[in-house]
């Protein structure tokens, strides 16, 4: 069998508004800074069962701010 | 009231304050985006519509073209002087208005105020729960955000009927009559003048006194006319919005029965319904004015011409949501832009959600079964809700 992929989310600082869609669908995933904008938690690592969270987080932010990377 | 000419042609002649787009905007945007995606009408000086999510979604972010010192298409408009930043700034001035303005606003900050908005909605429904039925706009709505704003601004809130008066004036008689906006503009400032000017000396833990002591980067604290143009900001954009769109999500309740049924067998879902009602019934359309000449999706665009920056249009767009025309409450994937889009994204969008999540939940826990009552009459302009929404318990 092969390694499991493993996810990271990631933020871009440049286009996150602070909508604050991402923590709200994935509270583990993303905190949030003194002006609320986002960051991911950590580095960014999706913990197994996650993963639909981490792509929910990505599909709703209005500013296409959030990605998942497969690594 | 102004007389005004009636709509000869959507396309080269809408007017967002005629009587049929107040009634029912929705069929007007869906057959624009169709057949003339970038409209355009000589009324108010001449202003472009666009109805596609991406046009719409360019031109927020587009600050260097599209200004945001005229924030909407009307017949007249405040002086440049009575500005209310950050909402009327832009690059780079615009970026220090908003940071003062958002660590208040943060979702932590938010959530110290929801049991006082708890509190708010259990006193407003015990005032009407044995009397078979309400306005829930003008006995429910309305009076939540206004509460809880003057609670966060300190000041009093048996002042709500004043400042109900002052949104009034500037969100929608402002719209056609210059001297009812002034006079708001002029009261507005006359009245937070004075606990401006006490918070200086004496800061307490409200908002104003928060604003009072903040700084610009050279180290002066803001000026009086930065302040109260961001008070006057917070009160009118923080109030008549959020009264709306619970105004229009009571009325979707009011008038959809499994959806209601829905929301009271399933709280959880309360959010994320939130989320899709806000994508149905956005309250609020912005502007911007053309400050350069430029092309939108191959359409020219002249500079002076204001642009309708119509959010509830681009969450309609089928071309990015499926069904665009239905009510899913468990609708998953939703970027929609109730909240606007870019360096604009509404200050208040987590004290809204707050609110509209403490509303639904307690109206539909102590009244689980109502309907519409009688005729619901919509407010026109930049925000859009019900302000007569007559309904019956039970």
């Amino acid at each position: 069998m092969p390694n499991p992929k493993t996810l990271r989310v990631r933020v871009d600082a440049n286009k996150c508004q602070g909508h604050n869609r991402c923590k709200a669908v994935a509270p583990e995933l993303f905190e949030l800074d003194e002006y609320g904008n986002a960051r991911a938690s950590g580095d960014g690592r999706v913990p197994p069962g996650q993963e639909e969270m981490a792509s929910l987080a990505k599909s709703n932010c209005p500013e296409f701010a959030v990605e998942v990377i497969e690594e | 009231m102004s007389t005004r000419p009636p709509v000869s042609d959507w396309a080269t002649d809408w007017d967002h304050l005629d009587p049929r787009w107040v009634e029912d905007p929705y069929p007007i945007w869906d057959d624009l985006r169709q057949t003339c995606p970038i409209a355009h009408t000589n009324r108010f000086g001449g202003a472009y519509l666009p109805t596609r999510y991406q046009d719409i979604r360019a031109i927020a972010y587009d600050t260097q073209h599209f200004s945001s010192r005229k924030v909407a298409v009307r017949d007249v408009h405040p002086p440049n002087d009575r500005g209310a930043p950050p909402i009327t700034s832009d690059p780079p001035r615009h970026r220090l208005a908003r940071l003062v303005l958002l660590p208040p606003f943060t979702p932590a900050a938010v959530e110290t105020l929801r049991p006082g908005a708890q509190a708010i909605c259990n006193a407003l429904i015990d005032a009407f729960i044995d009397t078979g039925g309400c306005d829930a706009a003008a006995e429910y709505a309305q009076h939540i955000p206004l509460k809880v704003m003057a609670h966060l601004l300190g000041v009093p809130e048996s002042d709500g009927d004043r400042f109900r008066a002052w949104i009034n004036a500037t969100l929608q008689e402002g719209a056609t009559d210059q001297p009812a906006l002034m006079r708001a503009l002029e009261e507005m400032t006359e009245y937070f003048r004075a606990p401006m000017l006490e918070r200086r000396k004496n800061p307490g833990t409200d908002l104003i006194s928060y604003l009072v002591q903040q700084k610009y980067p050279d180290g002066r604290l803001l000026t009086d006319n930065h302040v109260l143009g961001s008070v006057r900001l917070l009160l009118v954009a923080g109030v008549d919005t959020t009264w709306s769109a619970l105004g229009a999500f009571i009325w979707h309740l009011a008038k959809t029965p499994e959806d209601r049924r829905r929301l009271v067998a399933e709280p959880d879902l309360i959010p994320t319904a939130i989320e899709e009602l806000l994508r149905a019934y956005a309250p609020v359309t912005m502007a911007r004015e053309v400050v350069a000449e430029t092309e939108i999706n191959g359409c020219p665009i002249k500079p002076g011409q204001m642009v309708l920056l119509s959010f509830p249009a681009a969450n309609r767009d089928p071309a990015i949501f499926p069904d665009a025309e239905r009510v899913i409450l468990d609708r998953r994937e939703n970027r929609h832009v109730a909240f606007g889009l870019g360096i604009h994204r509404c200050i208040g969008s987590n004290l809204a959600r707050m609110e509209l999540a403490v509303a639904l939940e307690e109206l539909l826990r102590r009244v689980p079964e109502f309907g519409l009552a009688g005729p619901v009459t919509w407010s026109k302009g930049t925000v859009r809700g019900p302000r007569r929404l007559p309904i019956r318990f039970g």
